[in-house]
């Protein structure tokens, strides 16, 4: 759209050499990124590929061609179907939590209450902290015996006997995992409720006069207004659901008996913590990439059940 | 009977009878249903906040503790009240972790990122927001793509590209990626450069002005919050990365005050949970208040990049 010359016939000379400044200008100023397409992330990515097909240790350089060697091992690894398991569920589990979590606050911080400006912070405000202190304080609160809520739980007077042990627990980690990410829904949450009140009050408006309540009116109106935007922050908690690290590092490494093995975590593992070879963790890499693009393919396939794109005319 | 239209109505309807309930027992009402409807919101808020703040009182009140009364149940709540706070738990969970050398360690990688994060995402956003070439479509296409990439596929040989040239186990993978324009701010910032019209360009260019002018005397003062928005997310986004620390960094000389606070426990023995969260809650305290005092870049940046997709 952004046009610095007026566009015309290619046929006047004048405007052909403007044309071909400008796109030098372009070249110019986006080079930066160009160069760094091909030092780290396009150039990468594509390396990875092929040494993925390799065996490459730190002891052998350079790596030395394997073909399928890797994918061959991986999938009669147990460890790998583990980690894709874990990994899986965990996604499954944790993206319809998150976004519909983040959709009901949304909803509720949209109302119009006393100080909703000073809420809306507060609620926001778990969602700055991420990484080691908050995977530190997790592993504290979550703590079989002394943690804050087998702590609450035992005060309420559950037996000691019932309560749950989290983290060191294989069938609880997984769950434990998920109710720590959903203490941060302030991004989806915020843009939810910049996209709510996006929403033509009119449409809110003639509902009410029809006798609408409030909750077919969220129903009808409010949530197929947004659900565009909630899809598009799905497939975010979709991507962002594959690459579980810090957690699994800081608290569990992993455990216990593997229950929160996660591939980022099994990648890492294999690539930088034995002498190992890298190219298996590349092999690892490339899957889970292509498990994460299967799993966005079929959320764009659900969506049309039920995203709801307003017919625009151009 | 008045009539009295809610105040919390931003557009309010013509009443009808009807919308009002009138001739309906008193709760059913509209005023009075509205009334309640109110009181149970802020009822659910209030009590959700509490338990979504909870978590961080906890943390309080555990860096406050003894070691051993930190594993007492009942569970002690109140420090002052119910035990002796014990502050110097934050200065010897500070000596432990060698704060100085963390901190300056975070604040360099983190200042220089920043520096190259503003400047790299500024000029490539600038191309692709005002200048119309071949192919530029399709490179911005390949922009977005690389934000569908998990960076751990690209790890593998970013690591030994640079182990090769000799820059592991230094601050170059760090800062270094950071001065090529990620493909999050120059999305932010391309959408930024399009909310301002393209006339103003225009007018500075019929005085003469080239490009890099334009951009600087036109465009820049006028993108100041988005701006802001980079550096905050840069810095916070810095202080707060493990993964690619842990991967590069090796020297406890070099160590950020992320890999600090995890190699603590591995470090102090045992499970020294009174001295993790007053370590913990240092490392946080910094990035709140920079949010209180930046919030509307905080938010700004988020709804930005979330809402158009």
């Amino acid at each position: 759209m952004a046009a610095v010359t007026v566009p015309g016939s290619r046929q006047a000379t004048g405007v052909g050499a403007l044309a071909r400044k400008e796109a030098l200008w372009f070249y110019v100023l986006i080079s930066p990124w160009i160069a760094g397409f091909i030092l780290f992330s396009g150039g990468p990515t594509i390396a990875s590929a092929y040494l993925s097909l390799t065996h490459n240790d730190p002891v052998n350089w350079p790596p030395t061609w394997v073909g399928l060697l890797n994918y061959d091992v991986m999938f009669r690894d147990r460890l790998f179907w583990k980690s894709l398991q874990v990994t899986t569920y965990y996604t499954v589990l944790s993206v319809p939590l998150s976004v519909g979590f983040a959709t009901f606050l949304a909803l509720i911080l949209n109302e119009k209450l006393p100080g909703m400006a000073a809420w809306r912070t507060i609620y926001y405000l778990p969602s700055i902290v991420t990484g080691v202190p908050v995977a530190l304080m997790w592993n504290w609160i979550f703590q079989p015996q002394f943690g804050l809520v087998n702590g609450l739980l035992y005060d309420l007077g559950v037996p000691s006997s019932m309560l749950p042990k989290w983290l060191s627990d294989p069938p609880w980690a997984v769950p434990t995992f998920v109710i720590m990410s959903l203490w941060q829904f302030g991004g989806p949450m915020l843009i939810y409720l910049a996209s709510i009140q996006g929403v033509p009050t009119q449409l809110y408006e003639s509902a009410q006069l029809d006798g609408a309540s409030k909750l077919r009116q969220i129903w009808h109106i409010t949530l197929p207004s947004i659900s565009p935007v909630i899809f598009f922050n799905g497939i975010l908690a979709i991507i962002s659901s594959f690459q579980v690290f810090t957690n699994a590092f800081v608290i569990t490494q992993g455990g216990p008996n593997y229950a929160t093995y996660f591939m980022v975590f099994m990648i890492y593992q294999n690539a930088f913590t034995y002498i190992s070879n890298m190219g298996y963790a590349d092999a690892l890499a490339w899957v889970l990439f292509i498990i994460m693009l299967a799993f966005t393919a079929m959320a764009f396939r659900l969506q049309r059940h039920w995203v709801f794109y307003e017919a625009v005319v151009r | 009977m008045t009539v009295v239209v809610s105040s919390t109505e931003k557009n309010p309807v013509v009443p009808t009878a009807r919308s009002l309930g009138q001739g309906l027992p008193f709760f059913q009402r509209r005023t009075v249903r509205e009334g309640i409807w109110i009181g149970a919101l802020t009822a659910l808020v209030t009590f959700g906040s509490f338990l979504l703040l909870f978590p961080v009182y906890f943390m309080i009140v555990t860096s406050l503790k003894t070691q051993g009364a930190s594993f007492l149940l009942p569970m002690k709540w109140l420090p002052g009240i119910q035990y002796v706070p014990q502050w110097e738990n934050y200065g010897e969970a500070l000596r432990f972790m060698k704060w100085q050398t963390a901190y300056t360690n975070t604040m360099v990688v983190a200042v220089l990122s920043m520096a190259g994060d503003v400047v790299s995402a500024v000029l490539v956003a600038y191309g692709f927001a005002r200048f119309r070439a071949p192919g530029k479509n399709l490179l911005f296409g390949l922009v977005l793509s690389t934000l569908m990439v998990p960076q751990i596929v690209r790890l593998v040989p970013e690591y030994l590209g640079f182990s090769r040239l000799g820059m592991s186990n230094t601050f170059w993978p760090l800062i270094l990626p950071a001065w090529f324009g990620s493909a999050y701010n120059i999305f932010l910032l391309r959408q930024f450069f399009t909310t301002i019209p393209i006339e103003m360009d225009q007018s500075a260019q019929i005085d003469g002005a080239g490009p890099m002018r334009v951009l600087w005397d036109v465009l820049l003062p006028q993108i100041r919050p988005a701006l802001a928005v980079v550096l905050i997310g840069s810095f916070t986004y810095n202080w707060n990365d493990f993964f690619r620390p842990l991967i590069y960094i090796n020297s406890p000389s070099l160590r950020t005050a992320a890999l600090s606070l995890s190699a603590f426990q591995a470090v102090y023995g045992g499970t020294p949970f009174h001295l993790l969260m007053a370590a913990s809650l240092v490392n946080i305290i910094p990035l709140v208040v920079l949010f209180f005092t930046l919030q509307r870049y905080f938010i700004q940046g988020i709804v930005v990049t979330g809402v158009k997709g």
